[in-house]
């Protein structure tokens, strides 16, 4: 006699089958990325001395009214060497400004690097002690903002900026806002 | 040196005594209200350490500018927020009830709910198809009869 399939066995499979599911979703995100809450939110302002020039400072309220990119960076920053050619090439594009923000970093140490591997930076600003890092909630150098021209953070990249992120992502966001 | 002499000026020792360890913070109340927010948050850097107990980099800074804040008077929700403005609800332990974390909150409530509406389901499935049939006048009687023989 031909037994009656019972939808009930199924449902195990099904539960399992959707657990996989959902680990292998979990597997291909990285928990280390965790969503900015300062996305569409004015940039914090700031105060703070030029690596080149000590006398003088920067602001992020000096750039209102252009697109421009906030480089956290510091010349102690491993990921940040992987990320400098795909700056350098940026910013011979003159796109906008690429502002950087060298992180808990000693001067001398930052200065020698820009002069060894190239300074793809319009200037670079000095946190030393990480107090403005923290405004920015910044956990991880390299992390990139993108400022539109009313100074609203509108994206942030965190770890190096991948040839990929530029092309995909930060280029045509850029050309967006400069409209 | 002559064993003699080792001797000699092992008579010439006096005990010394440690003093009792001095807390590490000047400011006793601070440091505890420091380490009762602090522990209620996550480090971002190490994500299964909390900001009390993590030594990496940030998490000093952090517990450097939480220490100022309470010193100017902030109070912990006041802490909190500055926290959570920068970092997001992620570096709190407990996150906050609101729409995007309902799944997380409730989740495991609705799991329960769908599971003894499962059992339920199946236990009334399992009735309906063995159905109670009373027994024939002739297995009853053989059933009495088993029971009778049992020593």
């Amino acid at each position: 006699m031909k037994k009656k399939f019972n939808l009930w066995f199924v449902i195990p499979l099904l539960a399992f089958v959707g657990l996989v599911a959902f680990m292998a979703i979990g597997l291909t995100r990285d928990p280390h990325l965790v969503p900015s809450p300062l996305i569409n939110r004015p940039a914090p302002n700031f105060l703070l001395p030029q690596l080149h020039a000590p006398g003088k400072t920067f602001s992020p309220a000096d750039l209102k009214g252009q697109v421009w990119l906030l480089n956290v960076w510091a010349s102690w920053c491993v990921s940040c060497r992987e990320e400098h050619p795909v700056l350098l090439r940026f910013s011979r594009t003159h796109a906008v400004p690429m502002v950087g923000l060298d992180y808990k970093d000693q001067a001398p140490d930052a200065q020698k690097w820009l002069s060894d591997y190239g300074d793809p930076y319009t200037l670079t600003a000095v946190d030393a002690d990480g107090r403005v890092g923290i405004d920015y909630g910044v956990y991880g150098v390299p992390e990139t903002y993108v400022i539109d021209k009313t100074g609203v953070i509108r994206y942030k990249q965190i770890g190096p900026i991948t040839p990929e992120a530029l092309q995909q992502t930060i280029l045509p966001l850029i050309a967006e806002l400069k409209k | 040196m002559k064993p003699w002499l080792w001797l000699l000026l092992l008579c010439f020792t006096w005990p010394v005594h440690a003093n009792e360890a001095k807390p590490l913070a000047d400011d006793e109340v601070v440091e505890q209200r420091l380490i009762k927010i602090a522990e209620e948050m996550r480090c971002l850097v190490c994500q299964n350490e909390s900001l009390a107990g993590s030594r990496a980099d940030l998490a000093e800074d952090l517990r450097r500018e939480i220490r100022a804040q309470i010193r100017q008077g902030k109070s912990d929700q006041e802490v909190m927020d500055f926290m959570v403005s920068r970092y997001g609800d992620f570096v709190r332990y407990r996150p906050p009830v609101k729409p995007t974390t309902w799944l997380l909150w409730f989740g495991p409530f609705l799991l329960l709910v769908l599971g003894v509406g499962a059992l339920a389901a199946v236990l009334r499935h399992r009735n309906r198809i063995a159905p109670d049939s009373p027994l024939t006048p002739e297995q009853k009687k053989q059933a009495e009869a088993l029971l009778r023989d049992q020593p």
